[in-house]
């Protein structure tokens, strides 16, 4: 294997970044910020290229099979004997593939960045915030331990924290990174339990033990976790599905996906970066990360990561398909296909053959990174241009940015899924999957399918059809700097072509390369609901008419509540400002104040009264004290008369 | 290494104050006292690491004693450990911020400072004594200049919160000396004299009767110190009413008085009392932890709100004590470490904001980082490390107490650790509230637009206690390795006395 200083620097060099124009970039670099960033960047991406092409074609395998190598360790923070945690880097398949592409979709970041943000006054510290978050989230598909992941985990949090927050003079910003940071927290929580009670039982936080131990049938620990229960849940499902709550924080799945349409507050390259092809798909990760002990041990907790995906892949399409904001839109559109890697994964197993799922989750990913962000930058090169993200201040636009609008139409048809683009590939993985395993989920992915293709296609026409083109004066703009250009070029590439990439003879649940072959029968029913899907955008939508609204008046209360979001957010409110504040907060504080300090304070006046009373007999009249001395002394006698006995 | 240099360099710090001519002179002296009091601590630690690496097996290092008073068995017997050396790092880390942050201090100045010094003296006799009567003696001293700092140099309704403070914490006092007399009077029973020598009490066993009697007195009474709940109303008063440099000394090194002598006198001396009243401790952390936390979310002061947030962290330092396992009681060595400097980093921030917006409502201020970024960073970091971010010590210690506690398999530990994780959730809540107000959003008040941002003197103070907190939360192992000796004694005095 590379030697380790070579991998450790992926993640160090943007590290090196946040700390150089954190501390310095205000005086120094505001104006080299970006540049320098970006440099960064590139050797990042390159330096992970590299270890992609050494472990995938020089060092990877053993016999056939891809290999888990720890490229190097140390003891962090030791707990008890055999339970620390461990800095390493683990090196495997998803390994090497999310570090290619959270280097690479950065850079392009970076890079687009370099127009999109000129003239911000804080420059420079927003390439610090990139880099920070790009260090933590290279260092979180690194980890080789499961708390070394959760530290990573917490960094990345903040780091959205602060990148979402970054407009910090906008109330709405600043209300966004807060929900994002809060939410996903509570998520955590459950991350941090799952855990305690793995490592409980296992003995140890290391991921390579950890998995050895709980997926050898007949081993102490797994016998142990089993044999455990708490409400008729044995301790290795609850363990799992804390861990998994952690993963669904962060990867924003029903119940907990409310703060991602709202982080989109941040600025446009942010979200390509963090809402599409990093953060949101960490979840994913996670359960990758621990899919043996899923596919081996739990199939019940493996089974709620399937249910909670697929329901997440429709909830979130049927939202889209009523949004206005583009952005959100994109956001919801986001959740619906990490629903996809998430019921994937969950209609896997692990062997072989059998790990197709797993192989098509991995798969999506990739190819969805690419079309994903490049939506997002298209979305960020059309904002720029309009100073809006709303659906009816655009329309028209194919003419005025015909870069933006090509490859804007590359991903829309690569996220629809029509052949040849990369998505139809790794969903007909998807989809064949869970045909062979589940025909209820099968059935809500291509329910899901003709939805995204009809929403994605809603927006392509708002935005690029719709209104003549001179129905705009923004003209004078242009279609922004060759740096933003640049970034939408490579990935519409990638767009295209990410399908080619032989994912299934890399990236698969045991290591072993499977030959995926989806007859083309197969693929008929997904691309001809896709189709009509386009079909049915394009009469609605391509010119402007009265149809659409017509046809939401027509649906009624269905369509209020999906432009609502179904009320989800009204439910979190109601329970943090009425239970969390009023039903506890408040009574804690008054309680406080009250109860508590009041029996305080009485105490100390009880006190103070006593002496009151007391303090009249020391009256400093001699007759006073005369009278006491005698009374004593009668006192005494009367005692000493009666009891001396 | 003479520990009694830890006495006298503060005792000529407050000497030389008192003959200061102006406050040019007060402050330049303060400034270097705290500083070789600081190097002072570097020193020790280093001299304590080549010790150790030397291969010195002893409890305690650079022991001293000298009879001080034959008739009642009162010594002066000095010596110290990895624990009480990060109490002593600890100390002069907060210490040179302290005199750092007052600066500007013009009112009654020599008083001022030299109360300060005289409160670090009392805090340093504290961690290096080896006899728990000069141990109860130390820790008066360092209670006395907290009621005259709140009282005179206070602000809001300074009388009674000093009041407050003192008449607790000497309520507090009372029971310690309750229980230190307990353990005097019963330690002839094994050697046949009495003694309040710490290291002889701690190998003899004192009857359990006797344990179960007394325990209770001395575990409350420096409970009081470190805010056990029911007792932690004087902390939010004193806090807010305190001066900033009082505040910073309160939150970083009286409450960890209470913490260390929990853990080193009632825990380590009266075992079996100790697993006989956890069940009880741990509730009482809990309720600490987690009603800390609601409180602090309804606080609309920023004193306030870091003042009833201390209860809350300071309850996580009785949690890992009270569930008795050798990690926990590491991570509650590592949590007074941890909230000492971040807490002191937060009231400094809060001081700085409060000394140029005259506000410390919350509703009221706003949009601070754009005027005053570097203020702002470190009101974030200090949030920021006070939720538990990794790379911060808050994290680190947390985590530990967190694995500690989980290593109890009984109901109890396990709802009281499921209920302390929940705190770091509400611990964002209130952070994020009271930061997304008073740092981001629009800015509230144009009078604001003027103000300057920090000095060298604050920011020098700053990045002393950043560094602090960033050594701990990016090199754990260092304190680990520091530490866990002395955790190992008291862990093998608690295992002995589950199994006679």
């Amino acid at each position: 294997m590379s030697h380790p200083i070579y991998i450790a620097l992926i993640p160090l060099i943007p590290l090196a970044c946040f700390l150089i124009l954190g501390l310095f970039g205000r005086k120094y670099f505001s104006n080299s910020a970006g540049i320098i960033g970006t440099l960064g960047l590139l050797t990042s991406t390159l330096l992970s290229l590299s270890t992609a092409y050494e472990y995938l074609f020089v060092s990877g395998k053993v016999n056939g099979v891809f290999q888990k190598i720890e490229v190097v360790k140390f003891t962090w923070l030791q707990f008890s004997p055999g339970v620390s945690i461990d800095l390493g880097l683990l090196i495997d398949p998803i390994t090497v593939m999310m570090l290619v592409v959270v280097s690479f979709v950065s850079l392009m970041v970076h890079l687009f960045s370099l127009g999109y943000m000129k003239g911000e006054t804080r420059f420079a510290t927003y390439y610090a915030f990139l880099g920070l978050f790009t260090f933590s989230m290279l260092g979180l598909v690194l980890s080789s331990n499961i708390f070394q992941i959760y530290l990573f985990w917490e960094l990345v949090g903040v780091s959205s924290f602060l990148l979402i927050g970054f407009y910090f003079e906008k109330p709405s910003a600043v209300a966004a990174s807060k929900k994002a940071f809060i939410v996903t927290r509570f998520a955590d929580l459950g991350f941090l339990i799952g855990i305690l009670v793995l490592s409980f039982y296992s003995h140890t936080l290391d991921f390579g033990v950890l998995i050895e131990r709980l997926t050898t049938s007949g081993s102490p620990y797994l016998t142990a976790i089993n044999a455990a229960s708490f409400l008729g849940v044995s301790a290795l499902t609850w363990g799992l599905l804390l861990v998994f709550m952690g993963g669904a924080g962060k990867s924003a799945m029903f119940p907990l996906h409310i703060w991602l349409p709202d982080a989109m507050e941040g600025p446009t390259p942010v979200s390509a970066l963090i809402h599409a092809a990093t953060m949101v798909v960490a979840g994913v990760f996670l359960v990758a990360r621990l899919f043996p002990v899923f596919a081996l041990s739990d199939p019940a907790a493996l089974n709620v990561v399937m249910y909670t995906g697929a329901f997440s892949a429709f909830f979130a399409a049927v939202i889209a398909c009523t949004q206005t904001d583009i952005k959100r839109v994109l956001a919801y559109s986001t959740m619906s296909q990490i629903g996809y890697m998430m019921f994937a994964l969950g209609v896997s197993k692990y062997n072989g053959e059998d790990g197709l799922g797993y192989m098509g989750s991995m798969f999506h990913l990739f190819t969805h990174a690419f079309f994903k962000s490049l939506l997002f930058l298209g979305a960020g090169a059309v904002i720029h241009m309009v100073h809006s993200n709303e659906m009816k201040d655009m329309g028209g636009l194919r003419k005025l940015m015909p870069i933006t609008h090509i490859s804007f139409l590359i991903a829309c048809l690569a996220i629809a899924g029509i052949p040849p683009f990369s998505g139809f590939f790794s969903k007909e993985e998807i989809l064949m999957a869970s045909f062979e395993s589940n025909k209820l989920i099968y059935a809500v992915a291509l329910l899901t399918s003709g939805l995204t293709a009809f929403y994605m296609f809603r927006l392509y026409y708002s935005i690029f059809w719709s209104k003549p083109a001179d129905a705009h004066h923004h003209g004078h703009h242009g279609e922004g700097t060759l740096s933003m250009k640049i970034p939408l070029i490579l990935l519409a590439i990638l767009a295209v072509v990410a399908g080619f990439v032989p994912i299934a003879s890399w990236i698969t649940a045991d290591g072993t390369a499977i030959h995926s072959s989806i007859p083309i029968t197969f693929s008929i029913l997904p691309v001809t609901l896709a189709v009509a899907g386009i079909l049915l955008a394009t009469r609605l939508f391509k010119t402007s008419n009265e149809l659409p609204e017509r046809i939401a008046i027509q649906m009624g209360g269905l369509y209020k509540a999906a432009s609502r979001k179904f009320y989800i957010d009204e439910v979190y409110l109601f329970v943090t400002k009425k239970v969390l504040f009023n039903l506890i907060g408040r009574p804690a504080a008054w309680f406080d104040t009250n109860i508590v300090d009041g029996f305080m304070n009485l105490l100390a006046k009880l006190t103070a009264s006593l002496s009151e009373l007391i303090k009249g007999y020391q009256s400093g009249k001699v007759q006073d004290y005369a009278l006491y001395f005698f009374g004593g002394i009668a006192g005494l006698i009367i005692a000493f008369i009666y009891l001396w006995k | 290494m003479n520990l009694t240099l830890f006495l006298l360099f503060p005792l000529f710090t407050a000497l030389a104050i008192l003959f200061a001519q102006n406050l040019k002179q007060i402050r330049s002296i303060a400034l270097a006292g705290s500083l070789l009091q600081l190097g002072l601590a570097v020193k020790l630690l280093l001299a304590y690491n080549a010790e150790r690496a030397a291969g010195n097996p002893a409890q305690m290092l650079f022991e001293y004693v000298q009879d001080w008073f034959a008739p009642l068995h009162l010594q002066y017997h000095i010596g110290v450990d990895g624990i009480s050396i990060a109490m002593i790092l600890l100390t002069s880390f907060i210490v040179v911020a302290g005199i750092l942050v007052s600066w500007s201090m013009e009112t009654l100045s020599k008083e001022f400072f030299f109360l300060l010094i005289l409160l670090s003296f009392g805090a340093y006799g504290f961690f290096i004594s080896l006899d728990i009567f000069t141990m109860f003696f130390f820790l008066e001293v360092a209670v006395i200049p907290k009621f005259l700092l709140i009282g005179i140099w206070g602000s809001g309704k300074k009388e009674y919160s000093a009041m407050k403070l003192a008449l607790m914490l000497m309520g507090g006092s009372a029971l310690i000396m309750v229980g230190i007399f307990g353990m005097y009077f019963s330690s002839h029973t094994s050697t046949g004299a009495h003694t309040f020598d710490l290291l002889l009490l701690s190998k003899m066993n004192i009857p359990i009767a006797t344990q179960k009697l007394f325990f209770p007195f001395a575990f409350i009474g420096f409970g009081i110190f470190t805010a056990i709940f029911p007792f932690h109303t004087w902390v939010p008063d004193g806090h807010a009413s305190a001066p900033t440099a009082a505040s910073m000394f309160l939150a970083g090194i009286s409450m960890k008085l209470g913490g260390y002598g929990c853990l080193r006198v009632a825990t380590f001396l009266m075992p079996d009392a100790a697993h006989e009243y956890s069940w009880l401790i741990i509730l009482l952390a809990t309720i600490a932890i987690i009603y800390g936390a609601f409180a602090t979310m309804m606080q609309t002061d920023l004193k306030y709100i870091n003042a009833y947030s201390s209860v809350s962290h300071c309850g996580f330092v009785l949690l890992g004590i009270g569930m008795l396992t050798k990690t926990s009681i590491t991570g509650a060595v590592m949590q007074m470490v941890s909230h000492g400097l971040m807490t002191a980093l937060f009231f400094a921030a809060i001081g700085m904001i409060y000394s140029r917006t005259h506000t410390r409502m919350v509703a009221q201020l706003g949009g601070l980082l754009k005027i005053m970024p570097f203020i702002s960073t470190v009101f974030v970091i200090a949030g920021l490390s006070s939720l538990g971010l990794p790379g911060f010590s808050g994290f680190v210690s947390e985590m530990t107490i967190f694995m500690g506690s989980w290593q109890n398999p009984d109901n109890l530990s396990r709802l009281a650790t499921i209920l302390a994780c929940a705190s770091i959730v509400v611990t964002a809540v209130y952070i994020l509230r009271a930061a997304g107000k008073t740092i981001m959003g629009p800015i509230t008040n144009s009078h604001y637009e003027q103000l300057t941002d920090a000095s060298w003197n604050e920011k020098f103070a700053a990045v002393v206690l950043i560094s602090g907190i960033l050594i701990v939360g990016m090199a754990p192992f260092l304190l680990i390795d520091l530490i866990q000796p002395g955790t190992e004694i008291i862990i093998n005095k608690l295992g002995a006395a589950i199994s006679h």
